[in-house]
């Protein structure tokens, strides 16, 4: 097969078989009742895919089943009916897009949401605990909530090898032991470690290739736009981790975007302007959102987003198979930990990400309802801008809740952006845009 | 002589401003906006075109700008209000470090360097609180024409607290002050501060460095820019032109795009 017709064959590869996987899996979970199989709900951060699978549990991320249905235009009707019930307009709009979905029986627009057997969570957001809380009231099943020991301060950060760190690790493991009961009581199975082996096998193969795609996203024109295309590459890591089709959709996507990286196929036909984007996706105008970048020339080269709601796939960590639930322990306690600070001291990181991204500004999106993507933001934001002189946008809209975009005002705000940026190339020489 | 325009399309006036190749005001206009947006902005264009004696034909460029930038449908581009404000006050006011720019639904702050580029900027979100409509809220409660507000204000000796951060429910909140008893100047001195607050906390976001330019229709209310000042503990550039920032800043944009037009191909601006 010569270049041309390979690349024929691979181009546009992963946002088809994107779609593909995650409709599928999504198919797969609405038909497990029939079947007779259980669902566990966990979340995109700490969903210990990894251990639960070996159980042979369906996963429901409530995260993704609630941004679809913003996504899909219908998230008000979920959010009025959670609102009717009494929840304030101010909590999490992805906790009442769930509340209003479990109201109406695990009706979604993607299809039906089985009840849970069993929730596993951590406290990576603090509205987990509650959230989960609320099923446990509605449907009665057993709740595991893994208590993650955060950073003692902004330095002091431990890593493997640490001793602080092996202590925290040591109490993760303790917990993750008791998980392993709780999951062969629910699911009637025992606990098998050569099963842990080859999941956490899958997901060493898909974190290398995840972590493999983004830093290919660091070639000017960037191959992917990490704002659209990256939410879909998000489905499949959460809904597949741990699982062979997982893996090998990373190594393919991996493939495609080395391809069009080598052959200088950007995501636009001109790239204009490389952004980064700081929190959660605008979801009821998704498109919308990402278009009113794009049509002025802005791609989204990399964003924190793929790294917190990806449970920190790109970090590097690579399970050790030889002690499988030790170092299950400390890949969870690892990737969470980075996940969090990285909401809250993420500006050295990104300053980093601008220069290996070779960035021209920042997209802070705050979310009104979730007050643990948003509450650092405003800090980290003026961190960065008394490092430098680097152009940065804040905005602030919802995760699911329309009634809080105004689509109108965010253009304006974009466009000033845009401006700037663009009389900044002028200054300095770069001709006008 | 190549003259350009700029044309402010705001949600309650919509201002125009005609400049010569110098960048200096020429003829200027001010209208309401209206329910007809377009009428709007090619009545406003051609009322300043009268006000400065210059012939449609003789106006090179034309950009707008406002929340009905994109309705100018004459114009020859569009510029967001941001940059206008902070173009058109670096013009005035050379030495402005940060813009206030007061209007009628939108209030923001905005750092900019010395030539007027944007540094940083913040606006009120999807809510008029701090804007020139939470006035119109106060002024129709209470039937006092709005161009009147801040002269009784000044008035003033035991102004109220308006708590309220909703233009809406401001309006029964001024009432029940009224129920209370309380004097009207007291009651709208507390709008003001009401106002006034919001908006520092917008200044405060983009960080306040002197000097402060204050920008907008609102400029036009004295009781506005006195709480204001004493709140910020400086005095604020406000200009006679400042209800025009935004058009003057088009215009000034406008005329960048003439220039450019007469420069060399390949010639780097300074």
């Amino acid at each position: 097969m010569d270049d041309q017709d390979h690349g024929s064959e691979i181009l546009g590869r992963g946002a088809r078989e994107g779609g593909r996987l995650f409709r599928e899996w999504f198919s797969r979970l609405s038909a497990a009742p029939e079947r007779g199989e259980k669902t566990a709900y966990v979340f995109v951060m700490g969903s210990l895919a990894e251990l639960l699978r070996t159980f042979d549990f369906h996963l429901s991320f409530p995260e993704i089943n609630s941004l679809q249905t913003a996504v899909r235009r219908v998230a008000l009707d979920y959010l009025n009916l959670a609102e009717d019930y009494g929840y304030s307009p101010d909590i999490c709009g992805y906790v009442k897009a769930d509340v209003g979905m479990q109201l109406r029986r695990g009706e979604h627009p993607m299809g039906r949401i089985p009840k849970p057997a069993l929730a596993v969570l951590t406290n990576a957001c603090n509205t987990y605990i509650k959230w989960a809380e609320i099923w446990e009231r509605m449907h009665g099943m057993p709740t595991f909530t893994l208590d993650i020991p955060g950073p003692r301060g902004a330095d002091r950060y431990s890593q493997p090898g640490d001793p602080e760190f092996e202590s925290d690790r040591k109490y993760v493991e303790y917990q993750l032991r008791e998980l392993i009961s709780l999951c062969e009581q629910v699911s009637g199975k025992k606990f098998d470690i050569d099963r842990l082996r080859e999941t956490l096998a899958h997901a060493n193969r898909m974190g290398a290739a995840y972590q493999r795609v983004l830093d290919l996203n660091r070639n000017a024109p960037a191959p992917f736009n990490a704002l659209s295309d990256g939410t879909i590459y998000l489905g499949v890591a959460n809904a597949l981790r741990g699982h062979p089709d997982g893996a090998r959709y990373f190594e393919e996507l991996a493939e495609e975007m080395t391809y069009k990286a080598a052959h200088r196929i950007g995501t636009l036909t001109e790239e204009q302007y490389r952004l980064i984007f700081v929190g959660v996706p605008c979801y009821p105008i998704f498109r919308k959102f990402s278009e009113l970048f794009t049509t002025r020339g802005g791609v989204f080269v990399t964003s924190q987003y793929l790294q917190f709601a990806g449970g920190s796939l790109d970090a590097g960590f690579e399970y050790d198979l030889r002690r499988p639930i030790e170092s299950l322990a400390e890949g969870v306690l690892f990737c969470q930990r980075r996940s969090m600070y990285g909401m809250f001291f993420g500006e050295r990181e990104l300053v980093e990400m601008v220069k290996t991204y070779r960035a021209d500004g920042i997209v802070f999106h705050a979310i009104k309802s979730c007050r643990t993507v948003s509450t650092g933001l405003a800090d980290k934001r003026r961190a960065l801008t008394e490092r430098g002189d680097m152009m940065s946008l804040f905005i602030e809209s919802d995760l699911v809740d329309q009634r809080v975009v105004s689509e109108a005002q965010m253009k304006n705000r974009i466009d000033a952006f845009f401006e700037g940026l663009s009389s900044r190339r002028l200054r300095a020489g770069g001709g006008a845009t | 002589m190549a003259y350009a325009a700029g044309v402010d399309v705001g949600s309650t006036q919509t201002k125009a401003v005609v400049v010569d190749e110098n960048g200096a005001i020429i003829g200027k206009a001010v209208i309401d906006t209206g329910a007809n947006v377009v009428s709007a902005a090619e009545k406003a264009f051609l009322l300043a075109l009268q006000a400065g004696g210059v012939l449609e034909e003789q106006v090179g460029y034309i950009v707008g700008t406002g929340y009905g930038r994109y309705r100018v449908t004459f114009g020859d581009s569009q510029v967001t209000e941001i940059s206008c404000h902070a173009r058109g006050a670096a013009r005035m006011f050379p030495g402005s470090r940060t813009v206030l720019d007061m209007g009628g639904q939108d209030t923001k702050a905005i750092r900019v360097k010395p030539n007027g580029e944007v540094t940083d900027f913040c606006m009120n979100d999807k809510c008029a609180a701090g804007t020139g409509r939470f006035l119109e809220a106060a002024a129709f409660a209470l039937s006092i024409p709005l161009g009147d507000l801040g002269d009784i204000a000044l008035h003033a000796d035991k102004p109220v607290s308006i708590s309220t951060t909703c233009t809406v429910f401001a309006e029964s909140e001024v009432l029940s002050w009224l129920g209370k008893g309380k004097k009207v100047e007291d009651i709208l001195m507390g709008v003001h501060r009401s106002i006034a607050s919001r908006s520092i906390g917008l200044l405060r976001r983009v960080g306040i460095v002197e000097q402060v330019t204050f920008t907008g229709g609102v400029t036009r209310n004295p009781a506005m820019v006195e709480v204001l000042n004493q709140a910020l503990g400086l005095q604020m550039n406000v200009g006679e032109q400042a209800h025009f920032m935004g058009a003057l800043g088009a215009a000034l944009f406008a005329l960048d795009h003439i220039a450019d037009s007469r420069r060399p191909l390949g010639a780097k601006e300074a």
